[in-house]
Formats: C-alpha cells, structure tokens, sequence
C-alpha cells in the first residue's frame, strides 16, 4: 500500500459497521416519533388522568430507549444493570410519599 | 511448580481486585454511579414540583376560559406558548423544537463514540462538533425562554388592588402561584447548568481529538464518558419536558 500523506497518524481505522449506525438512527427516530406522538395527543385529547398517564407511559418508553441504547446499558452487565437500576427504587418509593403529601397538604388548606 | 501454580490462581473472588467484575473501566463505572447520584437530585426537584402542585388548586374548566391567576397552578401550554419573531400562540412548540435539538446533539454523540470505538478521529471530530452545535444551540434557545418568561406577556396580570404585574422572577409572577415560576427557574436552570457543563466538556474533548491525544494514548474512553453525561443530559430533559411541559 502507497503511504498516503493525510493518514500517516491514523493507522488501524476499522470500517464503520452498517448495522450499527442503522441501529443508532432507528432508536433515534423512535424517539422522534414518541415525542411527535406525545405533542400530538397534547393537543387532541382532554386533559386528565388518562392523558396523563399516557404521558408518563411514553416518557418511560424514551428513558428505556435513551439508557438502554444510547447508554448502552442494555449491553453491559447484569450486574451493572442492576446496580444502577435497584438504587431508583426510592425514586419510586419518593413519588408516592411526596404526592400523597401535596395532597394532605392541599385538603389542610382548602 | 505446584507453587507457581496456586500464585498465579490464587483463591480470590473477581471482587478482590486486580479484573474489572463489570467489565467496564473505573472511570466509566463511576461516571454511571455520578449519574445515578444526579438522578436522585433531579428527582428530588420534579418530585418538589409535584408535590407544591398537588398542594394548590388546579385549573378547572376548558381551556378557552383560561386565564392565570395567582391563585390556580397554570396550565403549562397556556403559559409556554410563544415561539421567537412570531407573534402568534404556538402551545410547546418551541419547547418541541427543543427537545428535537437535544435528542438529535445525543445521536451525533452516539455517532461519536461509535466513531470512536473505530478509532476513526476525523470521524468523532466531526460528530463533536456537531454535538457542541447541538448543545450551544439548546442553550440559546433555553436563553430565549427564560427571556421571555422573565419579560412577561404584553397586557401581563391584573392584581385585586390594580397592579399591573408583567413577567416573573423570584419575587413576582403573572403566571400563577409563586412556586411555579421559582421551579420553573430552579429546575430548567439546573439542567442547563448540566447543558453547559457538559458542552464544556465537549469542547475539552473535542479539542484533544483534534489534536491526537486520544489517538496517542489508543482508546476514546474519555469520548465515551463525556457521551453517558451528555445522554443523561437528554434523559434529564425528557422528564422536564413531560412534567414540566406537557403534564
């Protein structure tokens, strides 16, 4: 092989993966597609628990897709799985405590 | 040699040291417990925000009857509804516009560690840039919202007594209850901290990939690091944007 000039410190560049860069983008574009959803049912459905916990649900659907895959979470350990989502369970446990809270407080005040 | 042999397999469990029992580096293993930790501070925030509004009364009624008062939590798209040079109300779209961007700088990102991974540097230079691009753009987008909420509307909020306020900041808000526009200063203002630490962060990497250091040192690990914290970044705004935004 002739040396070129312009790669004379870049030995050993592997050859980009196709499969790789269209997994990359599909996750991509699904969550465009979540989000577009999202922003759409803003606007044409009535605002309440339903709406609400459509939200939710479709928020969880992009956090799983944004750690699992552009973190690359999914591809790690189990045991590093694990470790990083066992800790969230007092999220969980802090959600219901604090919004049962806000309303006590709400039904003290009005 | 049955010496040799019990010093080269000594009876150890992979936790006593010497191997990676995640098979991932230090570094990398501690920017996930970081993240985990700044999890637990952004949750403290949107859970903060939940709690003081299911401790005020909620709006009711159709939304053609909206108007803010001090004393009803608002709804979220009659108050984020303004779009820069236009003068027309446009319910999240700017923040959709945002969002867009924030998602799209994560898979430049992807694109760069993937890059890296192949010790490819032109192509992870290419792909930084384009995250910082991305980010830079987030920021000035976020500095117009800000703006905006800070300037107020036009005919802005009538107190009882005739005041006329427009805008809000720590003191005053037109928009609703105090809270909110203190939440919405201190949970939008925190994750852009993050947003602007982490270009910082970019910036540092984007610089010594374009100068060889990684290439040199025969890895893009640091690339890799710096893409957890930039994707928990989005992750972060994820969450804003549907409880901050849509909700």
């Amino acid at each position: 092989m002739a040396h070129h000039e312009d790669t004379h410190d870049e030995p050993g560049v592997i050859p980009a993966n196709k499969e790789h860069i269209k997994k990359i983008w599909m996750t991509a574009l699904i969550l465009g597609v979540v989000t577009a959803i999202e922003f759409l049912l803003a606007f044409t459905m009535p605002r309440g628990t339903l709406l609400v916990s459509i939200f939710i649900g479709l928020t969880i659907v992009k956090a799983f897709y944004i750690v699992a895959e552009f973190m690359h979470l999914r591809h790690e350990m189990k045991a590093l799985i694990w470790s990083i989502l066992i800790p969230t369970i007092f999220v969980i446990w802090m959600i219901i405590a604090f919004l049962i809270e806000g309303g006590e407080v709400y039904g003290a005040r009005y | 040699m049955a010496t040799e042999v019990s010093l080269k397999n000594p009876k150890r469990s992979i936790w006593d040291g010497g191997q990676s029992p995640f098979k991932a580096s230090y570094g990398k293993l501690m920017m996930w417990f970081f993240l985990l930790s700044d999890a637990f501070t952004f949750s403290a925030f949107l859970i903060g925000y939940g709690y003081i509004r299911f401790s005020n009364p909620a709006f009711q009624g159709s939304l053609e009857d909206y108007a803010p008062s001090q004393s009803v939590w608002p709804v979220p798209e009659m108050v984020f509804d303004a779009v820069p040079f236009l003068h027309v109300h446009a319910p999240l779209v700017f923040v959709g516009i945002m969002t867009f961007i924030l998602i799209m700088s994560s898979v430049t990102m992807v694109l760069a560690v993937e890059a890296g991974h192949r010790m490819d540097r032109a192509a992870v230079t290419k792909y930084l840039l384009w995250t910082i691009v991305g980010g830079a753009t987030f920021l000035g987008c976020q500095a117009w919202e800000w703006s905006h909420f800070i300037h107020g509307t036009e005919n802005g909020l009538t107190l009882a007594d005739g005041t006329v306020i427009h805008g809000a900041n720590l003191a005053v808000n037109e928009y609703g209850p105090q809270l909110f526009a203190d939440l919405f200063f201190f949970i939008t203002g925190f994750h852009g901290t993050h947003v602007l630490s982490g270009v910082i962060l970019l910036m540092i990497i984007f610089y010594h990939t374009a100068v060889g250091t990684y290439h040199r040192r025969g890895h893009y690990e640091m690339v890799e690091k710096v893409g957890l914290y930039w994707h928990f970044v989005d992750l972060v705004w994820v969450f804003v944007f549907t409880f901050f935004y849509l909700v």
